[in-house]
């Protein structure tokens, strides 16, 4: 039997690392498909119907497995996080309940016209579906990330006794929501979407486009996936330099408000100035590879670099270590890779639109096969930037839930036994494969076939006999 | 500041606003439970039909609907959590079991008719139908034994009560289906339903009746409650309601057999509401007053509730009259 803490934990990361994938895809499709669709209702091409139809069977199964991952994940702060939920719940089922009612509502309801009812709907009240659909999941970011935002930088709120128990009250609201973290975490949040979108279209186009032009093996559809390729190459081109240049000044916020997971994110033990940005570090001896406090370590580092982040600018300043903090440290080992992990990604893909720019400058965009490959190879790593990010952010956090005011550990339901989490977990476990197994499957189906054809559309578009079918009652 | 000095100290108009909330949350759960209710209904009624085009018209139905549906169980989590946090985290924690065996079941309904229309071999078309028809029985009995238990206080988890209130939940939702269903389709499908429908409601009267008797049995603290004037009233329209359905039914009076069953599921939900009431939690004896958070908060999500549940009632108009009519086969995308 896992502990019931442990577990609870384990479950938690694992149920929200699956549920984010589907939120990116829609969240990062929603400016496309808006912009999809208005193309095609202001101008009537062919090509930017298809490609809204292509792109919205995809954001339909997403948001389909996202409703069900999301829904877990709600009713897991009751199940799994019950004391987190009382002593918290004033400040934190407030933004749960809106996002309920401000966004999924909005995104649900009008997601059932824009996916079936294309036929029933003027063209108009089709295009401000589209845009209502979209902006119900980016709504949807904004007070789930106000919640989250919240446990990272804490404010508006008091704490008093209630019924024996220390628990958390609202004084602020305007202050608890707009807490400091929160522009920070919804920016680089949403353009994290959108570029992980751009790079996974982009790929996917990248692929036809190198059948055909390539290995010269004809494909269906050329130029609706050289158009999908420009159309990812130029939002990529937008997006990857802002998330590197929002990240790096996002950084110094973190150093600000949570020095202790800064100094994780470094792997800073002792309190000191002039630290080098390490590339990497590695431990001197097997011994010390699993054990977070290891200080022989062999690094490669810029030498004041990570001040130099830290302070927006000075080589010299000083970073507060993790031996200066009461509290223990988080796991410094998963934090400081992760975040290697991230910012690495995150130039790599700056190098990617850069490249992709420039060959299509050359007018060599569908010729060069190591970019189509390169393009082929990332198509999934927005996804896997945004889930390291995730876990500097929530791993970094630790040992607290809520910083300085609630540890994890005692956020845990309190009657919750090791056998009904260790049960659930493996549950999810194996559940949740499958259903990453399913939504793959799904999903490169709806790849392989393609966009409708030129003449389906016109099939669609020819109005049907038995249209006015009369309502008898 | 003066503003929220107001908001912080007083309830807004001076309402009261903890049994507003109470009431609320259990109309928004009679909300998901009448309009999650046909989904699970076609998706019992699906087994009963052997037709590839009476399951696919059966699909076709509530494909734009579902998934509007289920998030007013997202919503009544969020409006529990934010309105009795205390209450949220005990309940959810201590049926922790049933919790996740709903989100199964929830989570097999809603990627079963995804994954049904991707291929059309027999195989694959016959498990993933079954697995359907699983998640539409399994989600309404579960909620059924939740809102039982949550009535009762029960600590485990099988009760006697709960079973027969989760296949009377069961039985009602497939009223609800075939009252959807005879909206939205025509021809022989159409007439065939009204016999499923009838039986449905006679395994729901009879399985109210059961309920009530074994409630009243088993637990004392509930008897005055159950004999209050609101739930006799309750259980009276109930019958009159079931009545009108009949007769709606017979008479093809399709909408107003619809309405018919809106009536049923929220004199269900105003059965367990009403007799639960001034508690909101019997297990641990918490009464709405004590477990509702403070005056701040609570203002706040006053606000915020009366300005978004009309725009929400807005936007399902927009979707059922979008779709009102008989849903053609292959209508998508
Ligand atoms: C496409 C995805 C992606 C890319 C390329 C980057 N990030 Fe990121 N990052 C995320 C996606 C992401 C994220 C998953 O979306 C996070 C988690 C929480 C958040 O707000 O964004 C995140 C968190 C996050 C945090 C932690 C904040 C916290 O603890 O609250 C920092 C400091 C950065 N990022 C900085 C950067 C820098 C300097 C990058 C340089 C290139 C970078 N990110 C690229
Ligand atoms: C969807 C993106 C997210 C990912 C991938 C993610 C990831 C994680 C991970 C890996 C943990 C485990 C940390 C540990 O125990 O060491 C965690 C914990 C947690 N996260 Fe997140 N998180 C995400 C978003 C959120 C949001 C939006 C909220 C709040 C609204 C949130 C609230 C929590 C809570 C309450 C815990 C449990 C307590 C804890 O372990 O700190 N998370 N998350
Ligand atoms: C860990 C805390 C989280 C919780 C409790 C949570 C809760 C939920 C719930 C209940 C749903 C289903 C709504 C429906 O029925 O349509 C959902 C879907 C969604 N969530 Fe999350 N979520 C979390 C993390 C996140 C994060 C970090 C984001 C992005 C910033 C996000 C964005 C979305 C979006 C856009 C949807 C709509 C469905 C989709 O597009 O896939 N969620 N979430």
């Amino acid at each position: 039997m896992v502990d019931p803490v442990i577990a609870s934990r384990l479950q938690f990361a694992l149920t929200t690392i699956v549920h984010i994938i589907f939120p990116v895809v829609s969240m990062g499709l929603a400016p496309f498909l808006v912009y999809f669709t208005w193309k095609e209702v202001r101008t009537g091409k062919a090509i930017y119907e298809q490609l809204r139809r292509f792109w919205t069977k995809i954001f339909a199964v997403s948001f389909a497995v996202g409703t069900v991952t999301g829904l877990v994940l709600e009713f897991e702060f009751g199940t799994n996080f019950a004391a987190f939920s009382t002593i918290a719940g004033e400040l934190f089922g407030g933004p749960l309940a809106l996002e309920g009612m401000m966004a999924f509502m909005l995104e649900a309801t009008f997601l059932g016209i824009f996916v079936f009812g294309r036929e029933r709907v003027s063209n108009l009240v089709y295009f401000v579906s589209s845009v209502a659909v979209g902006l119900g999941t980016w709504l949807s970011a904004t007070w789930i990330l106000i919640a989250n935002s919240w446990m990272q930088t804490p404010r508006g709120f008091e704490m008093v006794m209630e019924n024996g128990q220390s628990v958390v009250n609202l004084v602020d609201p305007i202050a608890a929501y707009l807490n400091p973290r929160f522009p920070w975490m919804f920016v680089h949040m949403q353009n994290a979407a959108v570029e992980s979108v751009a790079l996974l279209m982009a790929g996917i186009a990248a692929y036809y486009v190198f059948r055909h032009h390539v290995w010269e093996n004809p494909i269906q559809h050329p130029d609706f996936w050289e158009k999908t390729l420009k159309v990812a190459l130029v939002v990529l081109l937008i997006t990857a330099p802002i998330q590197a240049i929002q990240g790096d000044a996002y950084g110094r916020h973190v150093a600000d408000t949570q020095p202790q997971k800064f100094a994780a994110m470094e792997a800073v033990w002792e309190t000191e100035s002039y630290v080098p940005e390490y590339l990497i570090a590695v431990p001197t001896d097997l011994d010390s590879l699993f054990d977070p406090r290891a200080k022989e370590l062999f690094g490669i580092g810029i030498p004041g670099m990570a001040s130099w982040l830290a302070s927006g600018g000075d080589a010299e300043a000083t970073i507060r270590g993790l031996e200066s903090f009461q509290t223990e440290a988080p796991p410094v080992a998963i934090v400081f890779w992760a975040f290697r992990i991230m910012v690495a990604l995150g130039f790599w893909f700056i190098l990617l639109a850069l490249w992709g720019a420039y060959r299509w400058w050359r007018g060599e965009l569908l010729e060069d096969d190591l970019l189509h490959k390169a393009l082929m190879g990332s198509s999934l790593l927005g996804f896997l930037a945004v889930e390291v990010g995730w876990i500097v952010t929530e791993v970094g956090r630790q040992p607290w839930v809520i910083q300085g005011v609630l540890k994890t550990t005692d956020g845990v339901s309190p009657g919750l036994t090791g056998a009904e989490a260790t049960f659930t977990l493996a549950g999810f476990a194996g559940g949740y494969a499958l259903l990453l197994l399913l939504y793959t499957y799904v999903v490169v189906r709806l790849i392989r076939s393609g966009p409708p054809s030129r003449d389906e559309l016109a099939a669609v578009e020819s109005p049907t006999t038995e249209e006015a079918v009369s309502v008898d009652d | 500041m003066t503003e929220l000095a107001t908001l912080a100290s007083e309830p807004l108009f001076g309402l009261p606003l903890a049994d507003l909330w109470f009431a609320l949350v259990f109309f928004i759960f009679g909300t998901f439970l009448f309009l999650d209710g046909f989904d699970f209904g076609v998706g019992v009624l699906f087994a009963t039909r052997s037709s590839e085009d009476e399951k696919g018209r059966l699909l076709d139905a509530i494909g734009p609907f579902w998934d509007g549906n289920e998030v007013w169980l997202v919503v009544f989590g969020g409006a529990l959590f934010a309105a009795f946090p205390s209450i949220y985290a005990n309940l959810f924690s201590r049926h922790y079991l049933l919790m996740f065996a709903i989100l199964a079941a929830l989570g097999l309904r809603g990627l079963a008719p995804e994954m049904y229309e991707q291929r059309d071999d027999a195989t694959w078309k016959t498990w993933w139908g079954r697995a359907f028809v699983v998640g539409s029985l399994a989600t309404p009995f579960l909620i059924g034994l939740f809102a039982a238990n949550w009535l009762l206080g029960a600590t485990t988890i099988v009760t006697l009560p709960g079973i027969v209130v989760g296949l009377a939940v069961v039985a009602l939702t497939v009223v609800d289906g075939v009252a959807f269903l005879r909206l939205k389709t025509r021809g022989e499908l159409r007439e065939s339903l009204a016999t499923d429908g009838y039986r449905a409601l006679a395994a729901y009267l009879a399985l109210v009746v059961i309920a009530l008797g074994a409630l009243y049995a088993t637990t004392p603290g509930l008897r005055s409650a159950l004999l209050s004037p609101l739930v006799v009233g309750l259980v009276v329209a109930t019958l009159v309601l079931a009545g009108g359905y009949a007769l709606a039914t017979a008479r093809d009076r399709y909408y107003l057999a619809f309405i018919a069953v809106a009536g049923l599921v929220f004199s269900l939900v105003g059965v367990v509401a009403g007799s639960m009431y001034p508690l909101i939690d019997r297990a641990s004896g918490l009464a709405v007053e004590d477990a509702i958070v403070s005056t701040l908060p609570l203002n706040v999500m006053t606000i915020g509730a009366g300005l978004l549940l009309p725009l929400i009632f807005v936007y399902f108009g927009v979707l059922y009259s979008v779709f009102s009519g008989p849903i053609e086969a292959g209508e998508s995308y």
